[in-house]
């Protein structure tokens, strides 16, 4: 099952991938997240939402899937530039979106805030995943959105 | 052949090193220097063999690559860098082509043989030295992150009964246990009744983090005192509603100045502006 909001009609202007394996991967990936944010120009409330979104994402793929993979992309709709992460592993997969994508729940012993809570810090946010084979979520954060 | 010429070897390849530009004296000298690669050639010619030649796993080798792994990480220590420590071992190779070009005069053919095996080994070894060496520097790293997550998490008695922890760079989970321990630690030293806990250095609050000030919070309750956080900067208050965690139940202030003001208020205590000078 996926939730879905639309990601049509977007050009990407740069891309650069991220291995995360340990713990320290995920302060390079925030710092490297921020700078791409201050060359578009994102306000400082947004880059705070969009590095505290994808602290949360690095976090879970560390935590159920034993690390994975960060594409960083600056993307362009015409009109307005964004930031687009798409973190992808190979972990055990997500068996009920609709239920990790509520407040409160957990399989570990954490808030059960970083799905939702992530997708209401940013402007888009899609899910995949399949059991047994990994989970792909890709979030977007417009300049000034 | 080789052992009879160790002499040689080591006399070459102190010239090598010594004629190289790049040589440290600051940072080691000409005896020390010597005194290692003596080491290192006694290991190398004397473990040295026809049958053991191509094989670096054999058993005769471990001295010698033991030697070679103890120069590296010294000199990872020491400060030394890539180049020079790959040096130290390629200009050995030098010196052992040049005594086998004077030895083989004659025959080409097997001294491109020897040379052959000598690179191979050399080349090995240094793959080696420079494993090693990497090792040397990611411990150095290593010591320094312990440092740096001791150094930064002080505690600090800003009054008597009021404790502040100021908390710079990201909060992890070994980070709030070290912060919790020194926290609650000196709230018994102490006696404190107010501990003040100030974020203003910690660049985002997730969901984990925000769990681990609760964490502590709730930790510091149960040890009697009163927790308040400070320093939370617009930013980080939007994202923290967003996000939607729950810290209603926690005191929190925009700056350590308006939460030492809570504190006083809450310890009955009045700062005051002294109008006349008392003589």
């Amino acid at each position: 099952m996926t939730t879905k909001t639309s990601l049509l009609m977007i050009l990407s202007l740069s891309k650069d991938n991220i291995q995360i394996v340990r713990e320290q991967d995920s302060v390079f990936l925030k710092n490297r997240v921020k700078e791409v944010a201050v060359k578009i120009k994102m306000g400082l409330v947004n880059q705070t939402r969009l590095i505290t979104a994808a602290s949360e994402l690095v976090r879970n793929m560390l935590r159920y899937a034993n690390g994975g993979n960060c594409l960083i992309e600056i993307v362009s709709s015409g009109k307005i530039n964004g930031v687009r992460l798409t973190f992808s592993d190979k972990g055990p997969g997500i068996p009920d979106i609709t239920a990790a994508m509520r407040d409160g729940f957990s399989t570990g012993k954490s808030l059960g805030l970083g799905l939702p809570g992530t997708k209401r810090l940013v402007n888009e946010f899609e899910i995949k995943s399949k059991v047994g084979e990994g989970t792909q979520v890709t979030i977007l954060k417009w300049a000034n959105g | 052949m080789l052992q009879k010429k160790k002499k040689s070897i080591l006399e070459l390849w102190m010239k090598n090193q010594l004629s190289d530009e790049g040589l440290r004296e600051d940072l080691i000298s000409n005896e020390e220097l010597r005194s290692q690669s003596d080491e290192l050639v006694t290991a190398l010619v004397g473990n040295l063999s026809a049958e053991n030649f191509s094989d670096l796993n054999s058993d005769e080798w471990s001295p010698v690559i033991e030697i070679l792994g103890g120069i590296a990480i010294t000199r990872a220590r020491q400060g030394f860098s890539p180049r020079e420590t790959g040096n130290f071992v390629f200009s050995l190779k030098e010196a052992l082509l040049q005594v086998l070009q004077d030895e083989i005069k004659t025959d080409p053919m097997m001294l491109f043989q020897e040379s052959m095996k000598i690179s191979r080994i050399m080349d090995n070894l240094s793959v080696v030295t420079f494993e090693t060496f990497i090792k040397g520097r990611e411990e150095v790293i290593l010591r320094q992150t312990d440092e740096i997550t001791e150094i930064s998490t002080p505690v600090i008695r800003v009054w008597t009964g009021i404790l502040a922890l100021p908390i710079i760079g990201t909060l992890d989970s070994a980070r709030t246990q070290v912060v919790m321990e020194n926290l609650l630690q000196e709230i018994v030293e102490t006696g404190s009744s107010i501990a003040i806990l100030d974020i203003s250095g910690v660049p985002a609050v997730d969901s984990l983090v925000a769990q681990h000030l609760i964490k502590t919070v709730s930790a510091t309750r149960l040890m009697g005192a009163e927790c308040i956080i400070s320093g939370i900067r617009p930013e980080i208050a939007q994202t923290v509603v967003h996000l939607g965690i729950d810290l209603s139940n926690i005191i929190t202030k925009a700056t350590l100045a308006s939460a030492l003001a809570y504190a006083f208020q809450v310890m009955r205590l009045e700062v005051r502006k002294v109008n006349s000078i008392q003589k």
